[in-house]
């Protein structure tokens, strides 16, 4: 960058700054880390456009799977008005800058979740590339003496009273320009050919030549590799340990331990172990089988499942807290001409992403550098401070590409751990976890029993509503979050059925089980979009009602309802109507099936997206299921990047069924009993029908996020299938054995 | 010392007889586009070619490779005729999401695919067991069936 930069406020108070790099690039972007260092990997900026024309878009966000790496540079490309062949697309750093009150984001907010990474971005990326593009169109205007709006743009290329000049013609000059003080117009949306068009995936080459690099592959000079021997029983602290055998392990290069969190306390790392540094990681992971470790008696050592469901079936006879309560609930459940009650039970989940947990970390004296596949990089820039006390503007953090997040990298417990043990070696050192470390050390979606009750009137309408849940708060760890809200991550009291039922009624309870709870794709929603969907499913039945007709009845017309909670302001359940009766229609809703055939259906709103599914199962004789059709359908506003839509729906789909059918974490003694695909079977390519169709039914010019929303009502709607086929309600998942016998 | 053949390429390794051929590859000649995803053979992000067929790289000692050809992702496509037809549907279908398991369901591919040049589904099913934990197994299964073509049209062009 030169030394004649000049900033400019943007929307959210973003700096952006024009220049020329050292190669004669125009920059447009931010200052770097360290000015004038020279080092091209630390890039900086959001766009780059070089004297051949080609283009370099930097992006901001961690690329989880979920594309963003292609949709946010689509963004700027649109408005900056160039060919797609011509970007390429770079990874940006980390960027916090020290102020007055704390932090500021120099890039703009970067973090994955709560599907949020292309929403928040929407205006800001296209800004950016409008004002790249007015950049050009003023240097074109001033060479050949005419006014700014004689001048517009085809690819590439400013276009001026009859004359052309490509953008990498007007580099040098554009860089001299001063920035608007406002960001210009930006494009009509009809205008639009790059936006809402099939790209494909920008690293997919890489990608299937194996040469995309992900957390795991980093490797630094200097490095070491380590490993963490950690507590077979949740919570349970290194007594003593002989590390003789762990010694004579060729390679290896220290053994110590690793002090864990205080009980109770918000923590960054999840247990005490024992860590093993060494020249590779095989020597590292065989030293560690030959640690001989002796561990406190835990106080979760009686921690069981058996013992976690007992206690929620025992506090749901007793009065929890009331979280919301509309109208007369007790007064209409009293008055209903048929009440229906039942429970189901949800069981805890592991995120299981294949990249094991794995960070890259060199502390020094001064400074710290981080490199690590997370979701949230200023998290695992607090967990880097947290460790060393180093101020954060010294603690440089790199993403990768993350090998599936799915809620799990969202924390940074293992950047926290590498740099404990780097700033004890002082070695920069790559912590390596294993399969069976992920899956017994996660943050796991919380595990709950569910009570739900309703009360209809004599014409079958619901009048009084009220689900009442134990679980396992996620909540619990956060620092000054009072007990009496710690049901917030768990019920989002606007969902559905709220506004439809006028009395209606929520409660919690908390049941303090000691294994991790944590974030897990599409958080709540993947839980109360089953019990939900699966209660209306049974009301209608035993109301002799159709579920479809039953949930149109329901839903009503198109109009926009208050929606407070996390994807509002509003919620539009004609929006969830139309995408019911699109996969009805598809899936053949209603025709003659043969014994053992059912067809199910549900829809779920989950963080400003709309979803549905269809599903047609088989379900012989013997209990073996077979899903013969699945017809998903998303509404994501105006779908920016569509591959992506599709693939996400696809894959929330699938995620929501493998789930579903088989994985559950599962605690006995204080010690997860599961810990690699043995026995937590993710679903194989056996389990996808051919017939599996996605769709998206674009609804308005504003674009919402997609990676979660696909995924909650593909489990009800499966599962209210097996209903039709078989009349066995599920009401425990995961399915596993059930329509066995 | 133990010697084979990576990629065409004559490679020694003088650590461990035990250690995987996965951490020799990744960690010893910086070959990372093979993946560790679950250390027990489970999942196949590691899977290589051994000899020309597709093996679970997690679950072999470096010493049973002695003086046997391995080939991985990185090898897979050739110097002179670009990528493989297997990549070549990959990205014609745009498989990957995250990407992490993809070196490894490519290589199970390019191998099953010489075993069963014209697969049904249900070859595909029972035969291809690597695991995608972003689900991507529909478009798997499509572009198999389109690397098949693709072959097919290779080999009589």
């Amino acid at each position: 960058m030169s030394a004649r930069s000049q900033e400019a406020c943007l929307s959210r108070r973003q700096f952006l700054i024009v220049g020329t790099s050292v190669a004669g690039s125009l920059v447009l972007g931010l200052p770097r880390l360290t000015a004038a260092d020279g080092d091209e990997r630390r890039i900086g900026f959001f766009v780059q456009i070089d004297a051949d024309g080609s283009i370099v878009i930097g992006s901001n966000q961690p690329e989880i799977g979920q594309g963003v790496r292609t949709a946010l540079p689509m963004l700027v490309a649109e408005e900056l008005d160039v060919e797609w062949s011509r970007v390429s697309v770079r990874q940006m750093p980390l960027g916090i800058v020290k102020t007055a009150d704390g932090f500021a984001w120099k890039y703009g907010g970067q973090g994955v979740g709560g599907s949020t990474g292309l929403t928040s971005n929407w205006v800001y990326m296209r800004e950016v590339g409008a004002v790249a593009r007015r950049q050009l169109i003023r240097a074109a205007a001033n060479r050949l003496g005419v006014t700014e709006d004689q001048c517009s743009t085809r690819p590439g290329v400013v276009v001026c009273a009859g004359r052309e000049i490509p953008y990498g013609d007007l580099i040098a000059a554009a860089a001299e320009l001063e920035l608007p003080a406002e960001p210009p117009p930006l494009k009509d949306i009809a205008d639009y050919r790059i936006v809402g068009t099939a790209r494909r995936t920008v690293d997919a080459r890489e990608i299937v030549t194996g040469k995309s690099k992900y957390g795991i592959d980093t490797a630094e000079a200097g490095m070491r590799y380590a490993v963490i021997a950690r507590a077979p029983v949740l919570n349970a602290r290194v007594k003593s340990f002989d590390d003789t055998a762990a010694r004579e392990v060729a390679g290896v290069l220290d053994v110590f331990t690793i002090e864990g969190p205080e009980m109770g306390q918000p923590y960054v790392i999840l247990a005490s172990g024992v860590a093993v540094v060494a020249t590779s990681t095989w020597s590292a992971m065989k030293a560690r089988s030959a640690l001989r470790i002796e561990w406190e008696e835990s106080p979760s050592a009686d921690d069981s499942s058996e013992r976690f469901w007992q206690e929620n079936e025992q506090m749901l006879r007793t009065e929890g807290q009331v979280v919301l309560d509309d109208g007369d609930y007790e007064g209409a459940i009293a008055a209903a001409d048929t009440v229906i009650e039942r429970q189901y039970r949800v069981p805890f989940v592991s995120h299981a992403s294949l990249e094991p947990q794995n960070c890259y970390a060199y502390v020094q004296e001064d400074r710290c550098h981080i490199i690590a596949p997370t979701q949230m990089p200023s998290g695992a820039s607090r967990a880097a401070a947290a460790v060393t006390g180093l101020p954060r503007e010294h603690i440089h953090v790199d993403m990768t590409r993350v090998g599936g997040g799915f809620g799990r990298r969202l924390t940074n417990d293992y950047v926290a751990e590498a740099a404990m043990i780097s700033k004890k070696t002082g070695w920069p050192i790559k912590l390596q976890w294993s399969r069976e470390d992920d899956m017994r050390n996660d943050f796991y979606r919380p595990g709950g029993l569910h009570e739900m009750r309703a009360g209809l009137d004599e014409e079958g309408r619901m009048v009084a509503w009220t689900q009442r849940l134990a679980s396992g708060s996620k909540y619990y760890r956060r620092p000054d979050m009072p007990e009496e809200n710690l049901w917030q991550s768990e019920l989002y009291p606007d969902d559905f059925p709220r506004r439809f039922v006028a009395n209606m009624r929520l409660e919690y309870f908390h049941n303090a089980i000691g294994l991790p709870r944590g974030s897990w794709r599409a958080p709540a929603h993947n839980v109360n979009g089953f019990v939900v969907q699966s209660f209306l499913d049974e009301l209608a039945h035993e109301t002799g009602q159709d579920p479809l007709q039953f949930r149109l009845d329901v839903l009503g017309e198109a109009r926009e309802l208050e929606y407070g909670n996390h994807g509002g302001p509003t919620f539009n359940p004609g929006r969830l109507s139309r995408l019911l009766k699109f996969v009805a229609e598809r899936i053949g809703y209603g025709k003659s099936l043969p014994k053992g055939r059912g067809i199910g259906i549900a829809t779920h709103f989950t963080f400003g997206g709309y979803a549905a599914h269809a599903i047609e199962v088989t379900v012989s004789d013997a209990g073996d299921l077979i899903i013969e059709r699945v017809v998903a359908a998303i509404d994501c506003g105006l779908a920016v990047h569509p591959n992506a839509v599709e693939a996400q729906l696809e894959g929330g789909t699938i995620d929501g069924l493998s789930t579903a059918l088989g994985l559950e974490i599962t605690v006995r003694d204080g010690a997860v009993q599961q810990s690699n695909f043995d026995d937590y079977p993710l679903a194989r390519i056996s389990m996808v029908p051919a017939q599996f169709e996605t769709h998206i039914l674009p609804w308005d010019d504003v674009p919402t996020g997609v990676g979660e929303m696909g995924l909650p009502s593909a489990a009800p709607a499966l599962t209210n299938a097996i209903f039709m086929a078989t009349g066995r309600r599920i009401r425990t998942l995961p399915i596993g054995d059930q329509l066995k016998g | 010392m133990i010697s084979f053949t990576v990629n065409s390429e004559k490679v020694t390794f003088d650590g461990e007889g035990d250690t995987p051929l996965l951490w020799v590859l990744r960690d010893h000649l910086q070959l990372t586009g093979t993946k560790f995803g679950c250390g027990g053979g489970g999942c196949g992000a590691c899977t290589v070619h051994v000899g020309g067929r597709a093996r679970r790289s997690c679950m072999m000692p470096v010493a049973s490779i002695a003086n046997r050809s391995v080939t991985t992702i990185e090898g897979l496509a050739s110097k002179t005729k670009g990528l493989h037809f297997v990549q070549q549907a990959w990205l014609e279908l745009d498989v990957p999401q995250c990407g992490y398991c993809q070196a490894g369901q490519i290589m199970a591919a390019v191998d099953f695919l010489e075993r069963f040049p014209q697969p049904t589904d249900k070859e595909i099913d029972t035969n291809i067991r690597n695991l995608c934990r972003c689900g991507t197994y529909a478009r798997i299964r499509k572009a198999i069936h389109r690397a098949a073509e693709l072959i097919a049209e290779g080999r009589s062009a």
